[in-house]
């Protein structure tokens, strides 16, 4: 068992209605896709949205990752939509 | 150096950090970007009006990623200083709201790192927008156009 943290932003956080939040994840969940199907799982249908590859980033400890990146070892994992800075 | 704040800024002292900074520069180059007048609906529609920009970002990651885009431009131009600021928070029409610097030994090499800058911060550093209209409030979608402009420099 390892302690995780996830984050949401932006649009991502209105509709999940939560910042995020610190999980204990079980062994076997070691990609970010692992962990989104664990999270739709553990927090509910509205976390599909997480799986969407097309409308949903995801960054691992602060780096820019894909749903096959692993997180063993992460610190934080945060979920969000593409960037509209500048 | 890289700034993340809620602040204005002024460029006149940016620049004469910049200058300060950048011994033996040739060029410097700067650029601001403002918030755009709002669209204005039509007098008696009912579209809602823009009232003004809120923005957010990654605490951390903002910084980083900043601060990797800067080191690309210096590996792929000759970059004597740099300096990149971006403001969160509420910001209205005509607002400063970003300011990217850049100093080097010739011009071309400070307008492309500039541009390059640029062009990376507005996809791949971790801000969002948010307009407020009279209506309510919507995210900003991200532009096909800023993706397609990092395009061109993949074989630079």
């Amino acid at each position: 068992m390892t302690m995780l943290k996830v984050n949401l932003f932006a649009s991502l956080r209105e509709t999940l209605g939560t910042g995020g939040l610190e999980l204990e994840l079980p062994e076997n969940v070691l990609t970010v896709q692992q962990l989104a199907a664990y999270l739709v799982e553990h927090q509910g249908a509205d976390w599909a949205i997480l799986q969407d590859a097309t409308r949903v980033l995801v960054a691992v400890d602060q780096s820019v990752a894909t749903p096959l990146s692993s997180i063993e070892q992460a610190q934080e994992v945060a979920f969000f939509p593409p960037m509209t800075g500048g | 150096m890289i700034s993340v704040t809620s602040d204005d800024f002024d460029i006149s002292e940016l620049y004469e950090r910049l200058r300060a900074n950048s011994n033996n520069a040739g060029a410097i180059t700067t650029f601001t970007g403002l918030v755009r007048e709002f669209y204005e609906p039509p007098v008696g529609s009912d579209e809602p009006r823009v009232l003004s920009l809120c923005l957010e970002h990654y605490p951390g990651m903002t910084e980083k990623a900043l601060a990797s885009i800067v080191d690309e431009a210096s590996q792929r131009w000759d970059v004597l200083a740099c300096e990149v600021v971006h403001r969160v928070g509420k910001l209205t029409a005509g607002d400063q709201i970003v300011y990217v610097g850049v100093a080097s030994t010739h011009r071309g090499d400070a307008f492309a790192a500039a541009e390059f800058i640029m062009d990376y911060l507005k996809s791949r550093a971790p801000f969002w927008k948010k307009q407020i209209t009279s209506e309510g409030e919507h995210w900003v979608e991200a532009r096909e156009s800023d993706a397609n402009a990092l395009d061109r420099w993949k074989g630079a």
